[in-house]
């Protein structure tokens, strides 16, 4: 700015070649022409102040568009951008899908027939379990057998999973205990108004129907290494005749019995019981100790070494895993 | 084409997996996508099932004095398919837990809404 205030030939020559830029050049070019007076120096003082003024006006303004450019840039590729790739995306995962049917069709219309004995699944390994498998486990239930004796590790660890992903559940959606104690009550509350009341149908109906399947459940439970069933399918049951009078009676009657307290000590007590026992069985069997479980008399009730026990361990876990889902899915807590 | 009519438990257990692999990838809704997720563990297990079974055998637990492997049919596959779930059951809830965390912190079930705010979070 001081450059164009001076009165040099030189920098008059460079004012007037960049006069064409700004049309305020011209007015100073036009002062320039006499020597500067006192006062006209005071004046391009000020001139230089509103010129300044005016390239900063001119620069924001510069800004302004591009920001603008860049603004318009991104809301095209928030509406249609993001709508091509949409698109894009829809039409690729269809192609995926159909690419993936069409290979597994063609895999199954090369499998042998559906019910056909000669498929290669039956092999020798099935063949095994079934012809062995009630002399060295006592259990009628080949698949009893199987899961919970010669694979007895695995669901043990099944029933892990389960527990642990009610556990983590519990962790999500529990509501805080010290935090908003007003969500709390609202969740609470909201659960409780939404709850039948007093329905005498459904009142009269589970009160005739959680005893028998309850009881079915523990015969399930009790019977797997005799018949069909097993501590999965009978704690399914369990659980599902607990759900039903949670909601015939409320929570108020469910939680004369079934507490967060009660839910952990009979959890910890299974997993527990089933660890140590086939621990113990393990360490016997691995070092050809006397582990005083046998197979027992293949029919009785008491048969079949650890296999009730750990059926009813078993189904303790998944009855109240699912009666604690449900519960936490409702109202966030046990 | 013959094989995949005799196949037909297989073929439908292949076409449920498409189904739910679809639902999967397609929807942006998560409650949507966990319903798919389910049908791909169910259609597994049908295929698992199917595959287990042979015509005109008995159920997998022992009757007095058959004794014989080919009186029975394969045990393994309800073995497995029992594994799968309970596994299934577990990663459901898991799922569904986890979409009532996000519902309730952004109050929408949209993936790409939820992915939007959260990066708008983020700065």
């Amino acid at each position: 700015m001081t450059e164009r205030t001076d009165n040099r030939p030189g920098g008059r020559r460079k004012r007037a070649f960049t006069a064409a830029e700004n049309p305020l050049d011209d007015r100073i070019l036009e002062e320039l022409q006499d020597p500067p007076a006192r006062a006209g120096r005071e004046r391009t003082e000020e001139e230089a102040a509103r010129m300044e003024a005016a390239e900063l006006k001119r620069l924001e303004e510069i800004a302004r568009h591009e920001r603008g450019l860049l603004d318009q840039a991104h809301s095209w590729s928030h509406t249609h951008g993001e709508r091509i790739a949409r698109t894009v995306y829809a039409a690729l995962a269809a192609v995926i899908c159909l690419a993936v049917i069409a290979v597994l069709l063609t895999t199954v219309s090369n499998l042998p027939p559906f019910g056909h004995g000669e498929n290669p699944i039956h092999n020798e390994v099935s063949a095994r379990y079934i012809e062995e498998g009630p002399a060295e486990t006592g259990a009628l239930n080949f698949v009893a057998g199987m899961i919970l004796d010669y694979r007895a590790f695995d669901t043990l660890g099944e029933s892990h999973v389960l527990f642990i992903a009610c556990c983590a559940v519990l962790i999500l959606l529990r509501l805080p205990e010290t935090g908003d104690l007003r969500e709390r009550m609202m969740a609470e509350a909201n659960d409780r108004v939404w709850e039948p009341k007093h329905d005498i149908i459904l009142q009269r109906g589970a009160g005739f129907l959680v005893p028998v399947i309850l009881l079915f459940g523990v015969y399930v439970l009790l019977n797997g290494h005799l018949g069909p069933g097993g501590g999965f399918s009978g704690g399914a049951a369990i659980g599902a005749g607990l759900i039903l009078y949670l909601n015939a009676y409320g929570f108020a009657a469910a939680e004369r019995f079934l507490t967060i307290r009660s839910f952990r000590i009979a959890t910890a007590c299974a997993l527990g019981f089933y660890a140590l026992s086939k621990a113990w069985s393990f360490f016997c069997g691995a070092n050809g100790l006397e582990s005083g479980i046998g197979p027992g008399t293949a029919g009785a009730l008491f048969s079949a070494g650890l296999i009730p026990f750990l059926n009813v361990a078993v189904g303790l876990v998944v009855a109240f895993v699912l009666y604690a889902f449900y519960t936490l899915f409702r109202k966030g807590d046990l | 084409m013959n094989l995949l009519i005799q196949n037909y438990e297989e073929a439908c257990a292949v076409i449920l997996f498409g189904i739910g692999f679809t639902t999967l990838l397609l929807h942006r809704n998560l409650l949507k996508k966990v319903i798919g997720f389910s049908m791909t563990d169910s259609a597994i297990y049908l295929f698992l099932a199917a595959k287990g079974y042979i015509a005109g055998k008995r159920a997998p637990i022992l009757k007095e004095g058959i004794t014989r492997a080919e009186a029975y049919v394969n045990p393994i596959p309800a073995g497995l398919v029992l594994t799968g779930i309970v596994v299934s059951v577990s990663v459901t809830a898991l799922m569904l837990a986890l979409t009532i965390r996000l519902y309730r912190r952004y109050h929408t079930l949209d993936i790409d809404e939820i992915t939007r705010q959260a990066r708008r979070e983020e700065g």
